[in-house]
């Protein structure tokens, strides 16, 4: 539980150069969207920030977002970051359990009391204080008794940044976001499911050199949230000619047209995978032929089905901003004019579209 | 539909068309670029500027290598991915490009400066130099005796 910086001594460790690390700063600030200069600075707090204690509270999840974070290639300097911190408190991961796990909790919040940063994946149930619990304390109360020391708090996941998975319709635990509960204490939301590791990393690296970053209207970091996928899809060119796959095995999936028909949430979900992309910046889902499935935004499960497109009705949109979702369709020429045109028709008529629907439509018309 | 005659070459051709139309960014870089060698020359203030911070497309990147050409000096990091760092035809101005291990860019710079920081040796790492390289005279000197 040393406060001293760790990162120099793990850095010699593991053969990576200064100069390497050097590199790395200037592409994470490109990243982070931070003036240029500052790569030289985040270099140094970076190194002689003291290791802040950590203290991460996994609640109703499936582990997937620290799978993420802690599988990341080995020794990438993500990994290195990741691991510079003082992780007082994770039940997955730490060695101790049951009453030792516990009491390193409750020393952690003690010495650090108003400076820890605690990290949070999954939401917590209201319904019924039984349906998650630790070592016997409900989430609820756990969250509540370790937020009050905190710094700050990280909401890693859809499930902790909005509700998630286990608030999906019919939300059989009453799952709420942590968000819903912690009201007087600053909260950064990092929602994907799982998000891009190198994201988890950055935030982290933001935190510990300047702080807070400056977040949208959802909490969440405008450095990785400001634009859509839509906007930076390769695929783009097409959705702007009306070019679409019809379905996955088609002429146009093989030419590599636009998904939207077959469900892609692109249009409407702000995330930096088609930039970034996935396992070591290797692809994402649209490279791989699949939509996106909108997973950064509030409640993605119940937005109408994942192979529907945009286009039709989504039944109740409960958070998501309309306002995106009309910003993003009408960006486009042919898909955005598709998309209206058949959106005012379908919610005229009550009825539902989906591909098929729109493709007779089309050769109709 | 009403494209489908357009065979995939063209479509293919398309994307790289569109990807590469210029989007009128590089002519306030390079202005930006005569500013900041002014306070260079004047000041020897160094300046950076990101390319992945506005949009920039290959058709940009054309105007920019027009402009500027190809100067005296040309290195290639190999620290933790490739990155090649230009000095370009204008003296005092430089590209530095970072790649991860895939080869994938990362981030793309233009430094206005004598030379950039990156290539300098940091003396962290001339510490391990100088530890590793008596290691070895010491190993050699076991060895021979
Ligand atoms: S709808 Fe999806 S596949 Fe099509 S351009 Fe937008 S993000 Fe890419
Ligand atoms: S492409 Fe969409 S669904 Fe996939 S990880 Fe990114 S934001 Fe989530």
């Amino acid at each position: 539980m040393s406060s001293s910086p760790l990162l120099p001594k793990m850095m010699k460790a593991h053969g990576v150069s200064r100069r390497s690390f050097l590199k790395y700063c200037a592409s994470l600030t490109s990243l982070m969207a931070l003036p240029p200069a500052m790569a030289p600075r985040i270099a140094h707090a970076l190194e002689t920030a003291p290791r802040p204690s950590v203290i991460w509270l996994s609640f109703q999840e499936c582990t997937g977002c620290t799978e993420a974070i802690t599988r990341s290639s080995a020794p990438s300097l993500e990994e290195l970051i990741f691991d510079s911190i003082s992780l007082d408190y994770h039940h997955t991961l730490q060695a101790a359990s049951g009453y030792a796990a516990e009491q390193a909790r409750e020393e952690a919040m003690k010495e650090h009391h108003g400076k820890y940063l605690v990290i949070v994946d999954g939401s917590i149930p209201l319904d019924e204080p039984g349906f998650s619990a630790i070592a016997g304390i409900s989430n609820l109360d756990m969250l509540k008794e370790t937020a009050e020391g905190a710094a700050a708090i990280v909401s890693v996941g859809t499930c902790a940044a909005y509700g998630g998975l286990p608030q999906a319709n019919p939300n059989p635990t009453g799952a709420v976001a942590v968000s819903d509960i912690i009201k007087d204490k600053p909260i950064i939301n990092v929602p994907g499911c799982p998000p891009i590791p190198m994201v988890m990393t950055a935030v982290l690296a933001h935190y510990l050199t300047f702080g807070i970053p400056d977040l949208d209207e959802l909490g969440r970091p405008k450095a990785f949230f400001a634009e859509s996928i839509h906007d930076r899809c390769y695929r783009r060119p097409f959705y702007d000619k009306g070019l679409f796959a019809e379905s996955f095995d088609d002429a146009g999936a093989r030419a590599g047209w636009c998904l939207y028909k077959l469900g892609c949430k692109g249009p409407t979900t702000k995330s930096v995978c088609a930039t970034v992309k996935w396992n070591d910046s290797t692809s994402f889902p649209i490279e791989a032929g699949h939509g996106c499935l909108g997973c950064t935004e509030p409640d993605f499960w119940d937005n109408g089905g994942f192979y529907k497109p945009l286009s039709a009705p989504a039944g109740e949109y409960r958070r998501m901003g309309q306002a995106a979702l009309v910003a993003g369709v009408a960006a486009g020429i042919g898909g955005g004019y598709l998309a209206k045109k058949n959106k005012a028709k379908a919610q005229a008529d009550h009825e539902t579209v989906d591909a098929f629907t729109l493709e007779k439509e089309e050769s109709e018309s | 539909m009403r494209n489908s005659s357009n065979s995939r070459a063209d479509l293919v051709q398309l994307k790289e068309a569109v990807a590469n139309l210029p989007t009128g960014n590089a002519p306030p870089i390079l202005s930006e670029i005569l500013e900041a060698l002014g306070r260079l020359v004047d000041r020897a203030e160094p300046t950076v500027i990101d390319l992945g911070a506005i949009p920039f497309t290959g058709g940009d990147e054309k105007v920019l290598q027009e402009v500027l050409g190809n100067g005296e000096v040309n290195a290639v990091l190999d620290a933790m991915g490739e990155s090649h760092i230009q000095e370009t035809g204008i003296p005092g101005v430089w590209r530095v490009d970072h790649s991860d291990p895939k080869g994938e860019v990362q981030s793309r710079f233009i430094e206005i400066t004598f030379v950039p920081d990156i290539l300098k040796t940091q003396s962290e790492d001339a510490l391990r130099g100088q530890e590793i390289l008596a290691e070895r005279l010491s190993e050699r000197l076991r060895a021979t005796n």
